[in-house]
């Protein structure tokens, strides 16, 4: 299985990606922000950063750059896509995943890590995780807010859409780093082929770099192709 | 011309001095040239002849000072290129823009050694926490360096801060950069003749101008005014110019890099030219520019942020230019090397300035009479009051004194973990750990440097301060390679200045050949002084280590029931210590003693433990001694101690005070599990080191048993007033 990272100007979570990729045994390439055409690649991986400085919105000028064509297309076609923090922010942006992300109640970018509980381990992304399973995940993001109208919450809610909520990892009260709406960290399209989440699991992948719980998802991945 | 000068502020004996070189006037043009090439800043007048004295050979250095950056051998074919560099004056007058350029400005000088940048470090100083200056210039400054790393992608892992009287009117803002490279991609500032030199990067502007020589004077009263000098960053370009940069290295499309720093296009293009011992033509009418009209001087002169230059292989000009369309950037030959050894500048067709390149780079240089301020020298003989006050009510107020309490409100806005090398975050060790992906080998920094040692003892803080930056390196288990040191300092024109740039040069020598750790690069900034009043002598130093990443050290306690033990002198020293300006409000005294012997046998003893297996917990004693050492280890994790502090043979009550919040260097906190402690006891007894096992981990406490009582604090109750003072300032409305 081959996943494309696509790189937009100011991406800078493309190699960790790639590195996260790889490691669970998945090959990963760079695809430029330009290409027109994804032909060869299975999924597509939209890496965090600040694409074009995230002047504007976040997230918002990338949306537009001609790549994303493909990428609305292996949407719609069932493909795996994946969008971390900033690549959660430009699916918004381009519509592929409902809502918005605003700045975080704080209002300053925040580095930690926080608990992350799986909702469902129903998809690829999230088959080797229990159910309600807390992860330790790093967050990094000054707009991850996630925010939708009322109506949008409901249906999410409603066909269990939402993937990972912000969860104490000890009981904490202030376990919301952002002030995220019903906790929400990471969601899904209806057809559950499309993820986005803001904390980034592919900064945890090896016992190195302090923690592992990240890498079961890129593991799923595999598995989904050869099992 | 010779009014022009005064008025530029060129003193008369440096005005003759060029006229003799160029055996003639300057004219105009020129005579900027000189101006900004013989600032302080770029030209090291006073520092030079001290720098001269520091050790910088090594067997791991590849490139020593002189370039854009030192470069130090770690293994298996890489290089970690670093160094530090100061942007004081522009952060006291525009916070946010002054670091944040700051930061664009080292990721440049690092990304021109070939290397790509992966860690950034810095050390900062203010005034009292009080001040509401003091506050907003902190919170400024940190979301300047936020604004910049974050978005570029280098990860922000470690630095230091202090607060101090000292700083009030000159705040110092030193950012060091670390970089990865295989060996083979090493570049440096140098061409061949004949060759075409590439502008890469943003258009030139008018911002900026006279940056260097704006750095090089005491700040004036009304700050506002200067603000026109400081310059304005745009991290979205950087990231760019870094891409593409890196991307022609690596495809080997150029062999000469320089970054277009302070005094710009002069200092870049007449250093790379004397370097590679020829000249060059600069053609201004081929700088892209985004301001209309701009003059010969303004462009000379700009500093403009996002620039670079580069000088391509034969035949690869073309790639070179294909590479940097990709990314969207400006690439455009501007000028050629040529066989004279002339900075020579053509604006509409006209040579409008041309001087050696000699005597443009070599800038006559002072040495000065030196003489200690007497007021210093009382201020350290003076015999310190007597102390008393209750050691259980005392730790909870040195935790929560500003230069103690938790940085955590300041690193959680920096993105520490972006690129996955950062092994060890913020807040879990006493140095930052970085990892070569598909090798086992780590690389640790720190930047080290205590105002009030260096202040009551120029030469003896300087040895501190690299003592400190080594033993903390140590401590997660690396080998200290090399340094970059940024000195910060006041007028080298006042006997006292002087003096004070003498001895801490004098002692970073003494310690560099102690503990055998050359430096590799560095910068001088002086002149922080504002109404005749100086800095402390603040010599930041930054050092860089290498290690096996699967022995490595945490400072936090992790598992219950391991044995706590103290390598070292069980002492401390008041003079010049955080807990005497606690209680007393006094900065006086002697700073503590030093025995640089005895400080590499210790770090060499910790390290040795670390690589067998024997420790994985250790934490050096700094500010606060040995009480506040061991809260600071229960924080991470959580987890208590109890521990037995003996004070036999002191002075009570300021001899036990001393034991227990007293500073002293060579010092190291760590643990063992009980099956260890025999075989560590015995190496240390082999080493012949003084340790002594001092209790056990566990519990939800930290608990002392002295002779005069039981001293108790509920973990949290003292996390509690750690953490508080600086998320009170960073996220509250104070």
């Amino acid at each position: 299985m081959k996943w494309a990272i696509i790189r937009f100007p100011g991406s800078n979570c493309d190699e960790d990606a790639r590195f996260a990729l790889e490691k669970a045994g998945l090959k990963a390439e760079y695809v430029w922000h330009t290409e027109t055409s994804l032909k060869g690649f299975d999924g597509a991986f939209l890496p965090g950063g600040f694409s074009y400085g995230d002047y504007l919105r976040a997230g918002a000028l990338a949306a537009k750059s001609p790549v994303m064509e493909e990428v609305r297309r292996f949407a719609h076609e069932g493909r795996p896509v994946i969008g971390v923090c900033n690549g959660f922010q430009v699916l918004t942006e381009a519509g592929i995943l409902p809502g918005a992300l605003l700045a975080n109640l704080n209002l300053h970018f925040t580095c930690k890590e926080v608990g992350v509980r799986v909702e469902r381990n129903d998809l690829p992304f999230t088959r080797l995780y229990q159910k309600r399973q807390v992860l330790r995940l790093p967050i990094a993001h000054a707009e991850g807010r996630y925010y939708a109208d009322a109506e949008t919450l409901a249906r999410l809610e409603g066909e269990g859409l939402v993937v990972f909520r912000y969860a104490p990892l000890k009981g904490e009260t202030d376990y919301n780093p952002n002030g995220s709406l019903h906790d929400i960290a990471g969601i899904t399209n209806e057809r559950g082929n499309v993820l986005g989440m803001m904390p980034h699991p592919e900064r945890a992948v090896d016992e190195v770099l302090g923690g592992t719980d990240g890498l079961p998802l890129f593991l799923g991945l595999l598995e989904e192709v050869t099992g | 011309m010779e009014t022009l000068a005064q008025e530029i502020g060129i003193p008369e004996e440096e005005y003759r001095e060029i006229t003799q070189r160029l055996g003639r006037e300057p004219n105009r043009v020129e005579l900027f040239l000189f101006k900004v090439m013989w600032s302080e800043h770029c030209a090291y007048k006073n520092s030079r002849p001290l720098l001269k004295q520091l050790p910088k050979e090594g067997e791991a250095v590849l490139q020593g000072p002189g370039e854009n950056a030192g470069v130090v051998r770690i293994g298996e074919g890489w290089a970690v290129a670093f160094k530090i560099e100061s942007h004081n004056h522009p952060s006291a007058v525009e916070p946010f823009q002054g670091a944040a350029t700051g930061v664009g400005g080292i990721i440049r000088d690092i990304m021109s050694m070939g290397a790509r940048p992966i860690a950034l470090l810095d050390s900062l100083r203010f005034g009292p926490l009080g001040d509401a200056r003091s506050r907003y210039l902190l919170k400024g400054v940190v979301s300047g360096i936020a604004h910049y790393g974050n978005a570029i992608g280098v990860p922000t892992v470690g630095g230091d801060l202090y607060f101090h009287e000292g700083y009030r009117e000159n705040p110092l803002v030193n950012a060091m950069c670390l970089g990865l490279l295989r060996e083979e991609h090493l570049r440096r500032s140098q061409a061949s003749l004949g060759r075409p030199i590439y502008y890469a990067g943003a258009k030139t502007g008018r911002d900026g101008i006279g940056g260097a020589a704006f750095a090089s004077r005491e700040l004036s009263e009304d700050k506002e005014e200067d603000r026109p000098a400081v310059q304005v960053g745009d991290p979205f370009l950087g990231k760019l110019l870094m891409e593409a940069t890196l991307e022609a290295i690596e495809k080997d499309l150029v062999e000469g890099v320089q970054d277009m720093g302070a005094a710009g296009l002069t200092s870049s293009l007449s250093e790379l030219a004397f370097k590679s011992g020829l000249g060059v033509e600069l053609d201004l009418d081929r700088v892209p520019t985004r301001e209309r009209n701009m003059g010969p001087i303004e462009l000379l002169l700009s500093e403009s942020q996002e620039r670079m230059v580069l000088v391509p292989k034969e035949g690869r000009e073309r790639e070179l230019e294909e590479v940097f369309r990709k990314w969207g950037l400006d690439c455009v030959p501007v000028a050629r090397t040529i066989p004279e050894r002339v900075f020579r500048v053509l604006f509409r067709g006209e040579v409008v300035a041309e001087v050696p390149t000699e005597a443009l780079a070599e800038a006559p240089t002072y040495v000065r009479i030196g003489r200690e301020d007497p007021e210093i020298r009382r201020l350290r003989e003076m015999p310190l009051p007597p102390l008393a006050a209750n050691p259980q009510e005392i730790l909870p107020q040195l935790l929560a004194s500003p230069n103690l309490a938790s940085r955590e409100a300041i690193y959680e806005r920096y993105d520490h973990q972006v690129g996955t090398r950062t092994t060890l975050v913020p807040g879990k060790g006493d140095a930052a750990v970085l990892w070569v992906k598909g090798t086992h080998l780590g690389i640790a920094t720190k930047v080290d440097q205590n105002p009030r040692y260096s202040r009551l003892h120029p030469r003896l803080g300087a040895m501190h301060a690299l003592a400190e930056a080594c033993r903390n390196v140590s401590v997660v288990g690396a080998k200290p390679l090399a340094y970059t040191d940024g000195l910060n300092l006041g007028s080298p024109e006042t006997p006292e200045g002087y003096f004070e740039l003498q001895e801490t040069l004098a002692g970073l020598r003494e310690a560099s050949e102690a503990l055998g750790v050359p430096v590799v690069s560095g910068n001088v900034s002086l002149y922080n002084e504002s109404g005749g009043r100086r800095i402390p002598p603040t010599a930041m130093v930054g050092v860089v280590g290498v290690l096996d990443i699967r022995r490595r050290a945490e400072m936090g306690f992790r598992r219950p029931g391991e044995v706590i033990l103290l390598l070292g002198e069980e002492k401390g020293e008041l003079g010049g210590s955080e807990v005497l300006y606690l209680l007393s409000g006094l900065e006086a005294g002697h700073p503590p003693r030093l025995d640089l012997e005895q400080e590499k046998r210790v770090q060499e003893a910790i390290r040795e433990l670390i690589a067998l297996g024997l420790t994985r917990t250790a934490h050096d004693l700094a500010e606060g001694g040995l009480l506040a050492a061991l809260a600071e280890m229960t924080f991470p994790y959580g987890l208590g101690a109890t521990v037995e502090v003996r004070t036999r043979g002191s002075e009570p009550p300021s001899g036990h005070l001393a034991l227990l919040f007293g500073e002293a260097p060579s010092r190291i906190l760590f643990t063992v599990d009980k099956e260890h402690l025999k075989e560590t006891t015995f190496r240390l007894e082999e080493m012949g080191l003084p340790y002594r096992v001092l209790g056990e981990t566990g519990g939800h406490t930290l608990t002392v048993l002295t002779p005069d009582g039981v001293l108790e604090w509920e973990v949290e109750e003292l996390l509690a007033a750690w953490k508080r003072p600086l998320r009170e300032v960073l996220d509250g409305q104070a």
